[in-house]
């Protein structure tokens, strides 16, 4: 299939990420995560495994958190995306990316952006977590470097403050 | 002058706040104009002559840039220890997923497609895929014997210490293959100007690796090649050596093409054609007296090194030399070597042969135990190492390490003596069994014997204008914190704020070689070398009349100033010396192994579920002696991590290997342990100091990587009362060991004593 007709597979989209409305030509079956990444230039979100293992591409759709690898650029037509790039978007640190900071619970970084969305997620639903709730809450996304003992520190402390703010 | 020590301080991670907002730039964040991306066409078998390559007609090949063995304008290596390994095979393929050619298209959905539709055609050649088949010289697929590399560490007279022994305790030992499994896949993007000649930006641990390896590829000089380390999302040794075969193909393309290639592997691709922990075979045969004292020994350590040389010798040469643990020798012979099959080459993983041989140790120290009918902690005080003793290699303990107080430090810890009895007095009914285990070893930092001379590592510190300092290294961060730890040592040696001093992105245009960033030597060799520089800084402003030997930040910056005004560039350079007292034998592979070794005992609770036959560990106890800790979060996260994978490799990650091609390339079939399978894992340092590391430090790195595998198979067979003597050891291996332990039961009711 040459460039010319594949643009012709391509339909509109409109969304929301990070609270600025976008509109965008894409293949139906393109992966959010694509879109994200090459069309919106948001290199935030990460790959490490493209099948939905590893959380890295995880961003927030309508407020669920989901791994944007397995998502179909279709499937967000007209849903509000948010993703790392949206949580500081002044270049102020949220508590819960400061708890990250001092806690070593960012080694490599590159798990850092779906962790922390992760860990969004579920300090939105239950602002001072459990540490079991904790490590349930951050299953979904592996992390190679730290054990994670860090991260649920993080967690921990950035309910402890206030996440959201 | 600042009051409070950096050094010792945890500092804000200096990459962090890129990291935790999602700036931090990563190869695949990268996009250059005109950007091609490329993909590599892979054997399909384990060994066999390539008869015919044949292009698909359904894809439009003039839109593809093809590069072939015929492309390489130099000598077709990946250049290494030995430069035994192709880029592109030629006619010849030695294992599964071997490079044969590259595609590259400005559209990186067609790719796939297009390698697809290569077919490549084959006289297939017979195969060997174990270390068996190997040593049984059925086919000679390497050199002479199928061996790439052996030692022979001998010391004392072993043959008279097995004639007076009481006991002779033989056991063998295996460890499988492991995926570092960085969550970050390997890539790397190439350009070419015919004027500069290449630059590659990639995931890497090893600037100059990659660096020597394309200028023998191209033959071009030093200065027509560049390379430069993006932020890379975790490595563990997997991008050490591998990253060298990326950067040729990307340089490959880019140079045939004119334009920038880009080569991002995906998770299948990465894990089933790039490096593993090497699978190993342990024998140990040793003499014991009857009060428990380590007479002398034979041990035997074989490696599968998959089919090229790769970093197999100087790996088998970390494991044969940790093969004796932190024990104390009188006599032992250890033979080691590396053997060729026909898989993908293993390569570096975190500990480097030594995770292997200790786990060996570790487990045959339990079994000595039990013959000699001792404690598993009586048997491990009876032979410690001692200060004033010698270790295998002939290298005498110079350091107070106490390790029989470390020992029951960790056993305090973990209240090791009370769980013990509760476990065994507990009439264990229901499903669940527990156990408790311990393993006492040590880890030796920096390159072995006389690597760190041949290294000769070099380290810039520039101080400008505006009083900034920077730091000059080819040591890389990939999240162990190497860009931290160096800036709050500058910091330190210079009295100045950890806020003042940086540190340069790693380009081999821009910073001396400094070594590659592995073998646990960036913190204590490389660090020393960013003191010495440092203090040549502060020595050169004081000889100039600049400064006084005490100041304030603002005194240095405009001593920084007028040095820069009048005599331009300032920077200071330091090369590594070797100390006097660090002497190795090549050849007899004697003396002193390593610089400096970090010391650990650590404690292993696990409980055993009989319904899924699954081991969980419930409480992990990690102490260990590394001289000084720079960096209280850092190093609590180096330790935390590496025991986190040394679970993996114990308890859950197993390579299936099918014709030499590991069949669960995945993330869904080859497990790693997630949040909810990892317990509390408590760590404690101990700081004796280090005259060869910057302020006293060791380096740790790796050390955490090979204590808890037989730690925790210990405590399983406590638990269980079955020895296990493979890893990674999975539920199913429970219940057939559990299975045939009851069959031997029901045989002979009699024979033997278990409750």
């Amino acid at each position: 299939m040459s460039e010319s007709s594949r643009d012709r597979t391509k339909c509109e989209l409109t969304f929301t990420v990070n609270g600025k409305s976008e509109i965008v030509r894409a293949h139906p079956m393109e992966r959010l995560l694509d879109l994200l990444r090459h069309e919106l230039g948001l290199t935030g979100t990460k790959e490490g495994c493209g099948e939905g293992e590893c959380g890295s591409c995880s961003v927030l759709i309508d407020g669920l958190l989901v791994n944007s690898c397995l998502i179909p650029v279709l499937q967000a037509d007209g849903a509000s995306i948010v993703t790392i790039e949206g949580l500081a978007p002044d270049g102020r640190l949220q508590n819960l990316q400061q708890a990250f900071l001092e806690c070593g619970a960012a080694q490599c970084g590159i798990c850092t952006p779906g962790m922390i969305l992760a860990a969004h997620y579920l300090l939105d639903k239950k602002p001072q977590p459990t540490l079991e709730e904790i490590r349930e809450g951050l299953s979904g996304n592996l992390c190679r470097c730290t054990g994670y003992m860090q991260i649920i520190e993080a967690v921990a402390e950035a309910g402890r403050r206030g996440a959201a703010t | 002058m600042k009051n409070n020590p950096i050094v010792g301080a945890s500092v804000p991670r200096l990459e962090g706040p890129g990291k935790v907002t999602g700036q931090a730039r990563y190869v695949d964040d990268m996009v250059l104009p005109d950007m091609l991306y490329g993909a590599t066409v892979r054997s399909r078998i384990p060994r066999g002559q390539i008869k015919k390559i044949t292009f698909g007609q359904e894809i439009h090949w003039n839109e593809f840039v093809i590069v072939t063995s015929k492309d390489i304008p130099g000598t077709n290596c990946i250049a290494l220890i030995e430069d035994d390994q192709p880029c592109l095979a030629d006619g010849i393929v030695n294992h599964p997923e071997e490079p044969v050619l590259l595609l590259a298209h400005p559209d990186r959905h067609l790719l796939a497609k297009a390698a697809d539709a290569v077919t490549l055609e084959y006289d297939p050649l017979p195969a060997l895929f174990t270390m068996e088949e190997s040593e049984s010289l059925s086919q000679i697929i390497w050199g002479s014997d199928n061996t790439f590399k052996s030692y022979l560490i001998e010391k004392g007279d072993v043959d008279a210490a097995f004639e007076s022994a009481d006991h002779i305790v033989e056991g063998e030992y295996t460890t499988g293959a492991q995926e570092q499994l960085y969550i970050e896949n390997n890539g790397m993007i190439a350009a070419f100007d015919p004027q500069h000649g290449l630059t590659v930006w990639g995931s890497l641990q090893c600037p100059y690796y990659v660096h020597k390896a394309l200028m023998k590829l191209f033959g071009f000089p030093a200065d027509r090649v560049r390379v430069v380390q993006m932020e890379t999302g975790g490595a563990f040794g997997g991008k050490e050596e591998y990253p060298s075969m990326i950067a040729a193909h990307a340089a490959l393309l880019a140079m045939k093409s004119g334009k920038p290639v880009k080569i991002i592997y995906d998770r299948m691709e990465d894990m089933t054609a790039t490096t593993k922990r090497h699978p190993s075979r342990t024998r140990h045969r040793t003499a014991v007296s009857k009060d428990g004292k380590i007479l002398g020994g034979e041990i035997d350590f074989t490696l599968d090194g998959g089919a090229y040389k790769t970093l197999s010798p100087v790996v088998l040469s970390r494991g044969a030399i940790h093969a004796g643990g932190a024990y104390y020798w009188p006599s032992v012979r250890i033979r080691a070597k590396a053997v060729a099959t026909n898989a993908p080459p293993h390569g570096a993983f975190r500990g480097f042969g030594a995770p292997q041989s200790l786990f060996a140790l570790e487990r045959h120290m339990d079994r000595i135990a039990q013959v000699v009918g001792l404690s598993p902690v009586e048997i491990r005080r009876h032979n410690f190492l001692q200060p004033g003793q010698t270790t295998t290699t002939g290298q005498t303990i110079n350091e107070e390490i106490d390790l029989p107080k470390l020992l029951d430090r960790a056993l305090e810890l973990s209240d090791y003596h009370a769980k013990k009895e509760k476990f065994s007095q507990e009439i264990q009914q229901g499903n669940i069994k527990k156990g408790i285990g311990i393993a006492a070893f040590l880890h030796g930092a920096g390159f072995t014997g006389s690597g760190e001379r041949y290294l000769g590592s070099i380290v810039g510190v520039e101080a400008c204008a505006d009083g900034r300092v920077r730091i000059l290294v080819s040591s890389t961060e990939f999240g162990q914190g190497t860009n931290t730890v160096l800036c709050q040592i500058a910091a330190e040696a210079l009295g100045l704020r950890y806020e003042d001093v940086g540190i340069a992105q790693p380009d081999t245009q821009e910073v001396p070689n400094s070594g590659p960033t592995v073998a646990s030597r960036t913190v204590m060799v490389v660090g020393k070398l960013v003191q010495s520089a440092a203090a040549g800084i502060r020595k050169t402003l004081t000889a100039a009349g600049m400064l006084s030997d005490s100041y304030s930040p603002e005194e240095f910056r405009a001593a920084c100033s007028s040095y820069v005004a009048k005599h331009g560039q300032f920077r200071s350079f330091a090369q590594y010396e070797q100390p006097d007292d660090i002497v190795w034998d090549e050849e007899k592979y004697r003396g002193s192994a390593y610089a400096a070794f970090a010391w650990a005992v650590y404690v292993a609770e696990v409980a055993v579920d009989l319904a899924t036959y699954s081991v969980t560990v419930e409480d992990f106890v990690a102490l260990q002696e590394v001289g000084k800790v720079l960096h209280p979060v850092l190093a609590k996260g180096q330790i935390i991590g590496g025991v986190a994978q040394a679970i993996g490799f114990a308890l859950y990650e197993k390579v299936i290997w099918e014709q030499g091609r590991m069949q669960n390339g995945q993330m869904t079939n080859y497990i790693m342990p997630t949040s909810a399978d990892l317990p509390s894992i408590r760590v404690y340092f101990e700081e004796l100091g280090n005259a060869h590391g910057a302020y006293g430090a060791k380096g740790i790195g790796e050390l955490p990587m090979d204590g808890p595998a037989p730690a925790i198979v210990n405590a399983v067979e406590d638990a269980l009362h079955v020895p296990f003597n493979s890893i990674p050891l999975l539920p199913e291996d429970i219940f057939d060991a559990l299975a045939e332990s009851a069959q031997v039961e029901n045989a002979l009711p009699a024979a033997r004593g278990r409750q």
